[in-house]
């Protein structure tokens, strides 16, 4: 991945090419998606789920609990794990472009990992990247799902193919891409610690919710 | 109108303002260095979050399964400066190739 100066502005291509790999494994993710929702919830609100709400866990977590754990289970579990958008919106917010409608599009397509690819180390995140990253995942997320309601049982099942550890394994390259300082280290260290100890206790996306809040240690003044 | 229309309106209308809150809230503010500092330290605990609940997260549980050996090969690749394709398709390939010898199923 380009790194670039921490003040130096980034393009639209630069944030396109950093989530080409990751393309990829998101248009499998929502092959599955499309394969998956089309008896749950049929191909036309299937499709217009994924090009409003544009978030492959929190719609994974939907079309499995309509089934089972009913409508507002469905919506609650989607909601909580989407809950993580509003952290994630406050802190792109400043580096955002006006005007007010630029800004509202713009955070449409942050998702974990177009917001990830963009930070560019001190709170700080390149819209340009953001935007360029934000596109390319949208539309691979939204073809994706588009195949797998044209049946797309080809591919088989994207486990099979190891595409949920594509994840991780991103995160983990832009984690460590970010942690510049010992007070990075240590927030990530709690963080993924308040994540594991949570896991068995409470509903998939409060855990990461949760870990958010150690991020106030950065309250406390820097000793030089 | 069915269930799936409303759980399709609902989630996204929910998602679409956790999204937008931030930038109405905040507007085009700069914010103040200790806000800033605490924004600083939100990607790492949260990439670290997504990194174990991806990885050992189950269905209230935590499950060591073929994701874990992904991730590991995925931490060897970044020490050895690998491109980040590569390191995401060795996670992939790795664990799929775990999961097909049926080991840590």
């Amino acid at each position: 991945m380009a790194v670039a100066a921490e003040r130096a502005s980034g393009t639209m291509a630069e944030g396109a090419r950093a989530a080409a790999p990751l393309a990829v494994a998101v248009g499998v993710f929502g092959i599955a998606f499309g394969v998956l929702a089309r008896d749950a919830f049929g191909a036309t609100a299937s499709l217009v789920f994924s090009a409003a709400t544009f978030a492959g866990s929190a719609q994974f977590a939907a079309v499995s609990l309509v089934g089972t754990g009913g409508m507002a289970g469905a919506i609650v579990a989607a909601l909580l794990l989407n809950s993580r958008y509003l952290p994630i919106g406050l802190s792109v917010a400043p580096s955002l472009p006006r005007p007010l409608w630029r800004r509202l599009l713009a955070a449409q397509l942050c998702v974990d990992e177009s917001w990830a690819i963009a930070h560019r180390g001190g709170g700080r995140y390149d819209a340009r990247v953001l935007i360029g990253a934000g596109i390319v995942l949208y539309l691979a997320w939204l073809v994706g799902t588009a195949l797998g309601l044209l049946g797309g049982e080809v591919i088989g099942d994207p486990e099979d193919l190891g595409m949920d550890a594509a994840f991780p394994a991103l995160f983990l390259a832009l984690l460590a891409g970010q942690v510049h300082d010992r007070r990075g280290a240590v927030a990530a260290v709690l963080g993924g610690l308040v994540a594991l100890a949570l896991v068995p206790f409470v509903p998939a996306g409060v855990p990461i919710i949760a870990a958010s809040v150690v991020c106030l240690i950065g309250l406390r003044p820097v000793r030089a | 109108m069915s269930d799936a229309w409303i759980v399709v309106g609902i989630v996204s209308a929910g998602t679409i303002a956790l999204k937008s809150a931030g930038p109405l809230l905040l507007g085009g503010r700069e914010l103040p260095p200790r806000v800033m500092g605490v924004l600083a330290l939100l990607a790492p605990s949260l990439l670290a979050a997504l990194i174990v609940t991806n990885t050992l997260g189950g269905d209230r549980a935590v499950e060591l399964d073929a994701r874990a050996p992904g991730l590991a090969v995925a931490g060897v690749a970044l020490l050895l400066r690998a491109p980040l394709l590569v390191v995401v398709a060795a996670a992939a390939a790795v664990t799929a190739g775990v999961r097909a010898l049926g080991w840590l199923a």
